[in-house]
């Protein structure tokens, strides 16, 4: 968080109302979201309870497992869960692109890509755990399950992960992205509470958020005294409509939080490069796809070594890609930047466009332009920078001092003697140039897999899928 | 003489505190909160005099937004319970592997066996035996109690196992009911786990030594024992408790002593909830949260998950417009400002920076100015 966060917080406490910390959405958000609010049963690391689902917010499904402790039911349930989402899943896999590579065979990728909509980060965690638990069953051998349930678990398992990659919208906790675009005047704590964040960006905070019996929490974790005076009761009585019903007033009002959450959020201009990552997400999805049709294995339990590490690197160049596209996007995200330091923004004092360095074939176009600006520069001469305004261009620090900066466009302004029309800010223009740049980064040189070094625990061995696994208890 | 006398005013003093209110003893989760913000006076006032928090904040309308499940409840009993069955079989299975216990050497105490009030004696008893027989016995002993100095106050510690291993060395055993999941727990879950373990190490360290043992004799790795992915079966695994057991003796030793809090406070100043014969409070609520007003506390938003008074303490915290409200990484970044109007004034121009608030206020007012021109 930010001075700038916390200032708004501030401001959003003292005048009762959530306060914009983005003017753009950084989320892509898709036309048919699949909203999932999963339930699990208390003091269980991964037991469902129930869920409610669905991409029509008039026809939610409730999908409740009647009797928790059944290991039966429990996988009914889940098979009924993969009922919902798997054709929900597929229905993307049709329409696709050809996509054509540098130095490898093309490809094709879906034109739109499936997004589900959890109410916050542990029903991230939890949608990860039901994979975990269902993705090495079998449909044949000696416990046999329902044929969609190892199929439902690696796509739950490959959510699950994607979530965690910086940027990516195939899965989105609707606090997380809430929390992303309106500061609230209480603690980021209090904000995992979805009915109270909403509170505070619509209304105005009030006490009711907190009261389980007017906003029960939004899961999966259950409240511990409807547990106790209305779960447990009815699952001794042991009718599954009693149960159902008992766990429908968990979930309903949850339900209508959460699109009133993707409303929210949807009523804000997608920031330029949302369409870009959501590009990626549609390519990572087909990847998937591709994965499952060719008959591959499910996840391992863990990554070997050299995997572990590809993955991280990969997630690490998202993060950093994300924050500079996030900053190039959206003003308020790039005043965090100028508040340190690292980027100024202004009005276009002077230009010298025929500015030229260098003699005789080395000559070379640099135009220079003058900023005044009350930003406190704390970049050294030399420094690459870049602008949002014009995104293509690359320039260089050349002085700064006195509220004035000088900068020479280096790149992006043409390959005549002139430079092209609109390549140099007119007198007066506002602009802004930053050190964050968007620089291509190359991956780290890693091993194959089969060569993984004894240091990193030697190659990893094949995941062979065997009863034990597909046996697992889960109780 | 003065120090017995000063001992005795304090107790007094505590006592008076308390009023009729039975006292609420102390374990390790509220020792290990404790020491997550030892510096809120209200909570070691009340600990201190051992007043049931819990229901102060129900008698004061604020009850405290934490229960357990009867479900969570009944999976941590029937866990504990199979590791515990049959004099600890399965627990000794695991001891076996993980730290290499003789198979036939294993004996299994019961400390339970006696009364409840001669179990701490007959705990230290035991360890004092232990220690200084040092044979090479490994004995597990179930149900100890131990005990801690906290702030002058006696508190009694129920760790879930104590094993004594071969080489002479004492493990504490921690059994919890959160899953480890391919060899992946909940980070925050095993946090708590291992700061509430460090407490039973420190208690039982204290132990050794006041016995005139080597309280290194104690290990700073305790074994935690969870259920292993989705099933019930027990993995145990050892846990490094160093850092928590650094963290948590520095602050106990920081904590400002009760003597010193004492003094500060007024004459007529009680926690008394004046409970009836049913022990419901029957103290006019006003006047309740009047005392309480008088002691100043530490709000910060990580209480709403440790202490029960936590829903009082934020409402205060409002009332005066903290900026505790926000999280203490909001109060660090502006730098010790206190309160919400301070920092706007500071940032709207407003105001003007006292001495040694230059900084985060040419900071503020320059944050501001950036919103603004971004926002319009």
């Amino acid at each position: 968080m930010s001075l700038l966060t916390s200032l708004a917080r501030l401001r959003a406490l003292d005048e009762g109302i959530a306060q914009p910390v983005a003017t753009v959405r950084h989320c892509h958000l898709s036309d048919r979201p699949m909203v999932f609010i999963p339930l699990k049963l208390s003091g269980e690391s991964a037991a469902p309870l129930a869920a409610m689902l669905g991409t029509d917010r008039d026809r939610p499904r409730l999908l409740v497992v009647t009797q928790p402790r059944n290991r039966d039911l429990r996988f009914a349930w889940a098979a009924e869960l993969a009922g919902v989402l798997l054709p929900y899943v597929e229905s993307f896999l049709n329409d696709t692109e050809t996509v054509e590579r540098r130095n490898a065979d093309p490809y094709e990728r879906a034109l739109d890509a499936p997004q589900i909509v959890v109410p916050n980060l542990t029903g991230v965690a939890f949608t990860r755990l039901l994979g975990r638990s269902t993705r090495f069953r079998r449909s044949d051998g000696p416990y046999p399950v329902p044929e969609a349930v190892p199929l439902l678990g690696r796509w739950l398992t490959y959510l699950g992960e994607r979530a965690a990659y910086p940027g990516s919208s195939l899965v989105l906790a609707a606090t997380e992205e809430l929390g992303r675009h309106w500061a609230s005047g209480q603690s980021s704590l209090e904000d995992a509470n979805l009915a109270a964040l909403l509170g505070w960006i619509t209304t105005g905070p009030g006490d009711e958020a907190e009261d389980p019996l007017i906003w029960p929490p939004a899961g999966p974790a259950t409240d511990p005294g409807f547990d106790a005076e209305v779960l447990a009761p009815a699952i001794e009585s042991g009718s599954a409509e009693r149960i159902t019903e008992a766990l429908r007033t968990q979930v309903e009002p949850t339900w209508r939080l959460m699109w009133q959450a993707v409303d929210l959020l949807a009523a804000l201009p997608a920031g330029p490069s949302v369409t870009q990552r959501w590009e990626q997400d549609r390519g990572s999805f087909s990847g998937m796809a591709v994965h499952l049709a060719e008959g591959a294995p499910p996840q391992p339990r863990r990554d070997g070594a050299v995997t572990a590490a590809a993955k991280l690197a990969r997630m690490e160049r998202a993060q950093a890609a994300y924050d500079v596209q996030r900053a190039y996007d959206d003003p308020l995200v790039m005043a965090e930047y100028r508040l340190t330091g690292e980027a100024f923004a202004g009005e276009v004092a002077e230009t010298v466009p025929d500015h030229t360095e260098g003699e005789g074939r080395s000559r070379k176009l640099r135009p220079l332009v003058v900023i005044k600006t009350d930003d406190p520069v704390r970049l050294p001469p030399g420094t690459s920078l870049g602008t949002p305004q014009r995104r293509g261009q690359g320039a260089e620090l050349v002085e700064a001092g006195e509220g004035l900066v000088t900068v020479k466009i280096t790149k992006g302004m043409g390959r005549g003697k002139v430079a092209a029309p609109g390549a140099v800010p007119e007198v007066g223009e506002r602009v802004c140039y930053t050190s964050l740049t968007d620089d291509f980064q190359g991956s780290p040189a890693l091993p194959e897999a089969e060569a993984t070094p004894w240091t990193h625990g030697g190659p990893p061995h094949d995941y062979v899928p065997d009863d034990e696994d597909a046996q697992e208890e889960w109780s | 003489m003065s120090g017995l006398k000063r001992e005795g005013d304090h107790v007094h003093r505590l006592e008076a505190l308390r009023g009729a209110t039975p006292q609420q003893p102390h374990d390790a989760r509220a020792i290990a909160a404790l020491a997550a913000n030892p510096g809120c006076t209200r909570r070691a006032l009340m600990d201190g005099a051992g007043i049931d928090k819990d229901a102060a904040a129900r008698h004061l309308g604020f009850p405290a937004p934490f229960g357990q499940s009867p479900f969570a409840i009944t999976r941590g009993n029937v866990f504990e319970a199979l590791v515990k069955a049959d004099g600890c079989a399965e627990l000794l299975r695991m001891l076996r592997e993980l730290l290499g216990l003789p198979v036939a050497e294993v004996s299994y105490h019961d400390v339970e066996n006696v009364g409840a009030h001669l179990r701490h004696a007959h705990t230290r008893a035991l360890i004092d035996r232990a220690a200084s027989e040092g044979r090479d016995a490994g004995t597990l002993y179930d149900h100890p109690l131990l005990s801690m100095e906290i702030a002058g106050h006696t508190a009694y510690l129920e760790p879930d196992v104590v094993a004594f291993q071969l080489g002479g060395r004492f493990h504490i055993v921690e059994i919890k009911s959160f899953a480890v999941i391919d060899g992946q727990a909940d980070p925050s879950a095993v946090a708590a786990a291992a700061r509430q373990a460090a407490v039973y190490v420190l208690a039982l360290r204290t132990l050794l030594e006041e016995l005139g043992h080597d309280p290194a004799k104690v290990s700073h790795d305790v074994v935690l024992v969870c259920p292993e992915n989705f099933a019930n079966r027990p993995v145990a695994t050892l846990v490094d408790v160093r850092r928590q057991l650094a963290v948590l003796r520095r602050q106990l030793t920081r904590m400002t002593t009760l003597d010193r809090l004492l003094e500060g406070l007024p004459d007529d100043l009680s926690f008394d909830l004046r409970p009836d014969d049913d022990g419901r409070p029957t103290r006019p609520v006003a006047e309740l949260a009047d005392a309480l007003h008088r002691t100043t506390a530490r709000y910060a938003p990580d209480c709403l998950s440790a202490c029960d008074l936590c829903f009082f303490c934020r409402d205060e915290a409002r009332q005066e417009g903290a900026s505790d409200l926000l999280g203490r990484q909001v109060r660090d970044e502006l730098g010790g400002v206190a309160s919400v109007a301070e920092a706007l004034g500071l940032a709207d121009g407003t105001r003007d920076p006292a001495e040694g608030q230059e900084e985060i206020a040419r900071l503020l007012r320059n944050a501001e100015r950036l919103r603004r021109e971004c926002l319009t």
